[in-house]
């Protein structure tokens, strides 16, 4: 039996929202008001006359029907059906009868409100079965008392209270109404692992049928009365700032309202850590339609000046962090030039085992290697929009975004309205991958709609959204190994960094299993705005190692899989003392070990190219076997294999589409993912230009299969993403006799590049 | 501004707009009709893929002065209940991810089943290339092209 307790210290997880305090609530659903109609079907009830609010999560109809809020927001990770299913099984209810609704932004109710580092599931874990939990026994409650019989006999399933001996039974619904006036309990008890009987089952994503109809459920589609749509006109080059604007020929053009300029971010404000903006003062237009206000936006002719030099003292969750920004039009040549130069200086070292100097000097083979990754857009589906309405000192935001938390503090700030007055709902992100995490949009919205004192939609178009980025950092890593005349691993040197940020992991595999061991980290400034990208730095560490490791396995005249097993095997049984390592080494050979098996390894046939990779991050591991052919010079990936583990599995079928796409994410970065940056122009702004993977370069089939194990679960978005670059290059070099150093592949690849 | 009688999901519709204003956008701003969506503007990836006649269009590159007599369908309007056979097999093999540019996929894969009702791999390929989904559910949407293809035979 689990017991838990409800408040931890002075958090308590799950309460009585004021909103249920009498219990009674009248049904709401905003958006896609037509969902609840929709859900009758599924299970044969009617909507329900009445819904009784049993904690911020659950309310529950007196048919039997039950409404679970689902808090976080949901990106594509299918969090929507995922985090209910949990909270489901804890109150021990038919799925059949749930109803899903997006929670809007509720700091008392909620907690963890975010989707980002593949912490949705992991973080909300703990509340989410509570919620359930104490729910069902604040239901069990109302029966025992009902029936005068002790809570500890009575049982649930399906939605029903039973009473063995006495023979009584209940729907939840028919006591909901009781059962929502108790306190909640201040300790519940949890169901063991063995007794989810819906945690572990595949589950049909809850917006699939309005996904396939074409349902307003997108920030995009939001639509009010009286809307205006807004959009922007930024400086054309990072480095560069708003001078002068000339809207003579805008201004009388059809549809327009106003034009003018907004400031995102006041001087003296201190930005948190999720406040990125590149160009903090931008045009703004404003009319009655989309295509007019984009016939507008050509209009409009902008004059710009150069930045100065700044540093900003900026606050990372409560610490301050000093951010460096140089002023000048920087281009990406200099960029690769400039991290050589800086990776040859050195790094700061950030771990360092045994004796690498020496080691080196000792090895009969030494290899080294340099790897570089270009910035990379993240391209999200739904280009940046938000919706505000701001009036009477109270501000509703609706729209897409991943940090709703930390947006409606930034709001709060720059608008001068309490947080109680703000209101924030979240609509589906058409994609976010990191981006939306950055919500400067939201507070550009709410500042053009204070202005207009109208309800107003901002929309980026293709090109805002490309050429006005928080991009992924280009990077550069050089990675050296040492091997002793018995082909052992004796030293290993990782010198990492980038502009702005490094992508140094120091305390990741190899790092615990060879004795030698140095790794040194350096970054340059930029005024190139970067931020989270699917697996952030991960998502270059395991490119660049895995690459090399299959080298080193090479040089070693040993099989990559093998050679990586000896030395996870060197971690698990002769630990280096003194150190600790960021990953399991026991769980990293579970799944190298699996996809050996899994993709029948040893079985390698003559025309196919096989690559391996595995990466530890986000809590999670995955290994993958990549099989490749060429036709007319053009790589055609075959099949992956994808072993992951990341705990127990709460929805496989969905999680499995979310393994899929970080691998068909991953092969599409490493062959066409890349900004590159003239004169701080990005070089591309639309998709006749940057390059997405599509169907016809997409793998031909994907298997994943999971460690079944009773871990509680971890990261799931973004773990399978980071390898398949490796696996790919690795693949590549059996197929073309050449090593990929430089993202993306396709500059080595002239019939892929060509289409 | 020119008024248009639009035949749109088997009802006319009546629009005053110029002429130049691509249909995607009298879809989402005039008609309140949503489901097609925006992503590029250029015809380059599919998220506006509408019917004109039995042909998937870009509606972001259609002006609507060229539409004429024509029948436009979009998603809204492929089927009455959801439940047209692509449809079905969408969320049979539950394709989307983020879904933004699922409409776009299924009017694409709706248009090609009704010109090639047994598409083999390299066709459903070659006819989806102009379909960009960034969440990478390419193998779903292969498997769902194929599985509505089965259950319309
Ligand atoms: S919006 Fe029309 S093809 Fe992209
Ligand atoms: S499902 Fe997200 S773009 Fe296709």
């Amino acid at each position: 039996m689990t017991l838990v307790k409800t408040k931890i210290g002075r958090r308590t997880f799950i309460k009585n929202t004021s909103l249920a305090s009498g219990g009674l609530v009248l049904g709401f659903s905003w958006l896609n008001s037509c969902r609840p109609k929709d859900t009758g079907s599924l299970t044969g009830k009617e909507m329900p006359k009445e819904w009784f609010q049993m904690n911020g999560y659950i309310k529950i109809g007196e048919n039997g029907l039950v409404t679970i809020f689902s808090p976080n927001p949901e990106g594509g990770q299918n969090v929507k059906t995922s985090m209910p299913m949990i909270v489901a099984d804890e109150l021990d209810v038919d799925w059949k009868d749930v109803i899903v609704e997006q929670a809007p932004l509720d700091t008392d109710a909620f907690s963890f409100q975010f989707i980002g580092g593949s912490q949705a599931i992991r973080r909300g874990w703990p509340g989410l079965r509570m919620a359930g939990a104490s729910a069902r026994h604040m239901l069990k409650m109302a029966a025992a008392d009902a029936w005068k019989v002790p809570v500890s006999e009575i049982k649930t399933a399906k939605g029903r209270l039973t009473h063995e001996d006495s023979g009584n039974s209940l729907g939840y619904g028919e006591v909901a109404s009781v059962a929502a006036k108790f306190k909640v309990p201040e300790e519940v008890q949890l169901k063991e692992y063995n007794e989810f009987n819906i945690i572990g089952t595949s589950r049909k994503n809850v917006d699939g049928p309005d996904i396939v109809t074409g349902k307003p459920l997108f920030g995009m589609d939001t639509q009010k009365e009286g809307m205006l749509i807004a959009m922007i006109v930024h400086p054309p080059a990072f480095g560069l700032k708003l001078k002068s604007i000339d809207d003579s020929q805008a201004r009388n053009m059809p549809g327009i309202r106003d034009i003018f300029k907004i400031k995102v971010f006041n001087d003296d404000y201190v930005k948190t850590f999720f406040d990125t903006r590149t160009y903090n003062e931008v045009v703004v237009i404003v009319g009655d339609s989309t295509w007019e206000v984009m016939q507008a936006k050509k209009a409009i002719k902008i004059a710009c000046e150069p930045i100065e030099s700044s540093t900003d003292t900026r606050d990372r969750f409560g610490n301050a962090w000093k951010q460096h920004t140089p002023a000048g039009l920087e281009s990406t040549e200099n960029h690769l030039a400039n991290m050589e130069d800086r990776a040859a200086k050195g790094g700061e070292v950030r771990r360092k085992d045994g004796n690498p100097e020496a080691a080196f000097k000792q090895a009969v083979k030494i290899i080294e290697r340099t790897y570089t990754a270009p910035f990379l857009a993240h391209n999200c589906m739904e280009p940046m929009n938000f919706f505000a309405d701001v009036k009477d000192g109270k501000a509703e935001l609706i729209g897409p975004l991943q940090k709703p938390e930390f947006t409606e503090q930034t709001l709060s700030a720059r608008m001068g309205i309490p947080l109680e007055k703000i209101d924030i709902k979240m609509t589906r992100l058409g994609g976010g991958y990191g981006r939306r995490s950055y919500a400067h949009w939201a507070v550009e919205a709410a500042l053009i709609s204070e202005r207009m004192k109208a309800p107003v939609k901002l929309i980026y178009t293709r090109e805002d959204d490309m050429t006005d980025g928080v991009y992924r950092p280009t990077y550069l890593i050089k990675l050296k190994a040492g091997l002793d005349a018995n082909n052992n691993l004796i030293a290993y040197h990782v010198n990492a960094g980038g502009i702005p940020e490094s992508p140094l992991h120091e305390n990741r595999f190899p790092a615990g299993a060879v004795d030698n061991y140095l790794a040194e980290s350096w970054t340059i400034d930029s005024n190139i705005t970067v931020g989270s990208f699917r697996a952030p730095s991960s998502n270059f560490m395991a490119s660049a190692e895995q690459s090399f490791l299959d080298e080193v396995a090479e040089l070693a005249e040993k099989d990559p899989i093998d050679f990586r097993l000896e030395l996870l095997e060197k971690a698990i049984n002769s630990p280096l003392e003194g150190t600790t390592n960021d990953y399991d080494p026991t769980r990293y050979a579970g799944v190298l070990k699996k996809v050996k098996e899994k993709s029948n390894w040893e079985d390698q046939q003559p025309n196919l190219s096989r690559g391996v990779a595995a990466y530890f991050c986000h809590n999670s591991y995955a290994a993958q076997v990549l099989d490749l052919v060429m036709e007319d010079g053009k790589p055609r990936v075959e099949k992956v294999t994808c072993v992951l583990d990341c705990g127990m599995v709460v929805n496989p079928d969905g999680a499995k589409n979310m393994a899929e796409g970080g691998i068909v994410d991953g092969i599409g970065n490493a062959f066409f993912g890349e900004l590159r940056f003239e004169d701080g122009i990005p070089s591309k702004n639309n998709f006749d230009s940057y390059r997405m993977i599509r169907m016809q370069e997409s793998p031909k089939e994907i298997e994943v299969h999971f460690v079944e194990n009773k871990i509680d679960p971890t990261g799931l978005g973004e773990p399978t993403f980071p390898p398949i670059f490796a696996a790919l290059a690795n693949a590549l070099y059996k197929a073309t006799g050449e090593r990929y150093y430089q993202q993306p592949f396709m500059s080595k690849l002239p019939s892929l590049a060509n289409g | 501004m020119a008024t248009y009688n639009l035949k749109i999901n088997g009802k006319t519709q009546t629009v005053d707009v110029d002429g130049a204003t691509p249909m995607l956008w009298v879809l989402r701003d005039h008609l309140q009709m949503v489901g097609t969506k925006f992503g590029c503007g250029i015809a380059q990836c599919g998220a506006c893929t509408i019917h004109l006649g039995d042909n998937a269009v870009r509606s972001c590159q259609l002006p609507v002065s060229a539409v004429g007599d024509e029948e436009i369908t979009t998603i809204e309007g492929l089927s009455e209940h959801g439940d047209h056979p692509v449809q079905k097999a969408w969320l049979e093999i539950d394709v989307p991810q983020c879904g933004y540019c699922q409409a776009g996929q299924i009017m694409s894969a709706s248009a090609l089943l009704k010109r090639n009702s047994s598409p083999t791999d390299d066709e459903i390929a070659t006819a989806m290339n102009g379909n960009i989904c960034r969440c990478g559910t390419y193998t779903r949407i292969k498997k769902a092209v194929k599985l509505a293809a089965e259950n319309n035979s």
